[in-house]
């Protein structure tokens, strides 16, 4: 593939949906809805899209910090990663901003947060219990991910690729041999396309049903939380009986997949689906029933449509403020041509909306294993992928949205990458909506979007 | 609508009760019985620090607490603060951004304190190994006491390393009284 090049003044102009940015040695790529644009990077600077795009920002603070690129026009404010640096490890923190206004003051949590969660540091200023504004300062679990994949071979770089976000290893895994094949021209097994998307099912109902019980649990409903950990766990299970690996992590390569279903796996992935279709419909109601738990989900961290159009919120996250986009449809990838996803939109935006999205992903993507299980073509599972140059862009619906990966390669080596997780776009929505309501509310609100650290710390 | 739910309720069956793997529930407590207890008491708080994870260790050290694995049985439970805590956890790599915050929370913990590295990235960097992004594994921050590697570790591994480290301290002490 061939990314449009454009002229500063039309880089600037660019128009449509704003998905990703990132640079590379001498170019600045923005990647649309409409396609890949690039503009050149010129004494290490590129005109800024955040003032256009707000979703960019962040964006353009990693390309300055990673590759030490200007966005002209970025506010210079925030970093992206580049914490700590004092040679005395001493912290040197930024200025938060305090919204005008008497008596409001700051809360400081993390980058160690209470839970068994990934580091970042969150700032609310709240007045009373009301917040009044969020700031999240992400990058502390900046391992060099991109860095490590210059160099590589598409099949030793998978395993970085796997190791992006561990809850969408296998999502990570199949936008990775995605963007290679694509460099490449290398055609996949249409077995391999099916027992990736059996995989990445699997993925989207274990991360869903603990994600919600999670949430009932925070609600102080443990009941719900304790039945979903016990369903996520059986995926868990029937992913090892089947894969060989709980998160079936390193089982997608460029080219296809590291080795095919187990025959007891398959069973222990229906007796998996069965039991959640079985009790499904009884936990759906206790959801919906108790008061007490709907009173803290309903109109709780309120994401606007026009917000989510804004920011192009992916995944659950857009679908439940009224955005229909699936990668899994558009632009969609084998085998969910031949699948017939179903896509459930909500319009509240709430809380109780993405919960309503995730529980009725559940039911969808069980009718996805089950017809996937039923129409698996025989065959090869991987082919070889040839020593070639080429650029190549790939995308996978993980759980959460859209994942995107961009790499070029030479004479079969990764020479530029770049990786944009869904929760790039969805921190500053975090932001947003965890400013509508209450302090205590927040780990609902937050659990409700579940953005990645280590996705967008790379 | 209270008494539609009510009646619901009424008819539906509970759910078929679920158990853990008696055989190895069995094994752990009976070890714990014998050398924990003797010089910890009852319980043990853990800490748990992400310090350059990927979050596939989080996502197994949640489920180590769920109905089936019941982290609790053995004594053993998680806690927010480590003033509380006396096992620091530590998953991930060595995160430069994170070095100082995980010898804050170290700096935070009464003595006596055990540390515990879990997963590859932990035990010495894992695949990151050699960026100039982190040191290594936990133990370029700290000493550490316990190594459970896995990309993640299951569930179960974790518990018996847990259980492995407990029993260790608790012959320890028993050798000194």
């Amino acid at each position: 593939m061939t990314p449009v090049k454009c002229s500063e003044s039309e880089w600037r102009n660019l128009s449509g949906e704003f998905v990703a940015l990132w640079t590379s040695a001498g170019q600045a790529y923005a990647l649309f809805d409409k396609g890949l644009f690039s503009t050149a990077v010129l004494d290490g600077g590129y005109p800024a899209l955040s003032p256009r795009y707000p979703g960019a920002d962040w964006f353009e603070r990693l390309a300055r910090d990673l590759n030490g690129h200007t966005a002209h026009g970025l506010s210079p404010a925030r970093t992206a990663i580049e914490h700590f640096r004092a040679p005395d490890g001493s912290a040197p923190w930024p200025e938060f901003s305090v919204p005008p206004g008497e008596e409001v003051h700051q809360i400081a949590v993390g980058p160690i947060h209470a839970g068994i969660i990934e580091p970042g540091h969150f700032r609310f200023s709240v007045h009373g219990e009301r917040v009044l504004s969020l700031q999240a300062r992400l990058g502390y679990s900046h391992k060099g991910t991109l860095a490590l994949m210059r160099g590589k071979s598409p099949r030793l770089a998978a395993r970085f690729a796997a190791r992006i976000s561990g809850d969408a290893t296998v999502a990570h895994g199949i936008a990775f041999a995605r963007a290679a094949e694509a460099a490449l021209e290398l055609p996949v097994p249409p077995r391999a396309a099916y027992l990736r998307a059996v995989m990445a099912e699997i993925e989207r109902i274990a991360n869903h049903a603990g994600d919600i019980g999670a949430i009932a649990g925070d609600a102080g409903f443990a009941f719900l939380d304790a039945r979903m950990a016990r369903h996520r766990e059986n995926f868990c299970n029937a992913a090892y009986a089947a894969f060989g690996h709980r998160l079936m992590m390193d089982n997608v390569i460029p080219g296809g997949v590291a080795g095919d279903i187990k025959t007891a796996g398959a069973d222990e992935i229906l007796r998996a689906l069965d039991a959640l279709e079985t009790e499904l419909p009884a936990l759906t109601r206790i959801f919906e029933d108790y008061a007490s738990l709907q009173d803290r989900l309903v109109g709780t961290g309120i994401i606007p449509h026009a917000l989510a159009e804004q920011y192009a919120a992916g995944g659950f996250v857009g679908r439940a403020s009224g955005r229909a986009n699936d990668a899994r449809k558009s632009p969609g990838y084998a085998p969910y041509d031949a699948l017939e996803v179903a896509v459930p939109i909500e319009t509240d935006g709430d809380v109780a909306a993405r919960i309503r999205i995730r529980l009725a992903e559940l039911i969808e993507s069980n009718r996805l294993i089950r017809q996937s299980l039923a129409q698996m073509p025989e065959g090869q599972i991987a082919a070889a992928p040839p020593s070639g140059s080429g650029m190549g862009l790939g995308v996978a619906e993980s759980f959460r949205g859209p994942v995107w990966h961009w790499l070029t390669l030479e004479a079969g080596m990764i020479t530029d990458i770049f990786i944009a997780d869904a929760s790039t776009l969805h921190w500053p929505l975090l932001e947003h909506a965890a400013a509508t309501g209450i302090v205590a509310d927040f780990p609902l609100v937050n659990k409700s979007i579940n953005a990645s650290y280590s996705g967008v710390d790379l | 609508m209270v008494w539609a739910t009510l009646a619901r309720h009424l008819l539906m069956r509970p759910p078929a009760a679920q158990a853990a793997e008696p055989a190895m529930a069995a094994a752990m407590a009976a070890r714990l019985q014998q050398a924990g207890q003797h010089r910890l008491g009852r319980s043990l708080a853990i800490r748990h620090v992400a310090a350059g994870s990927c979050n596939g260790c989080e996502l197994e050290l949640r489920a180590i607490q769920n109905m089936i694995y019941d982290l609790t049985q053995y004594g053993l439970s998680f806690t927010a603060s480590p003033r509380h805590a006396d096992i620091l956890l530590i998953t991930g790599v060595a995160a430069r951004n994170m070095a100082e915050a995980v010898r804050q929370a170290r700096e935070a913990m009464p003595d006596p304190v055990l540390v515990i590295a879990i997963g590859d990235c932990a035990v010495d960097g894992g695949v990151f190994k050699g960026s100039p992004a982190i040191t290594g594994g936990a133990e370029s921050i700290l000493p550490v006491d316990l190594l459970i590697s896995g990309c993640p570790p299951a569930p179960a591994q974790i518990i018996e390393g847990l259980l492995a480290l407990v029993e260790a301290h608790g012959v320890e002490s028993l050798a000194k009284d």
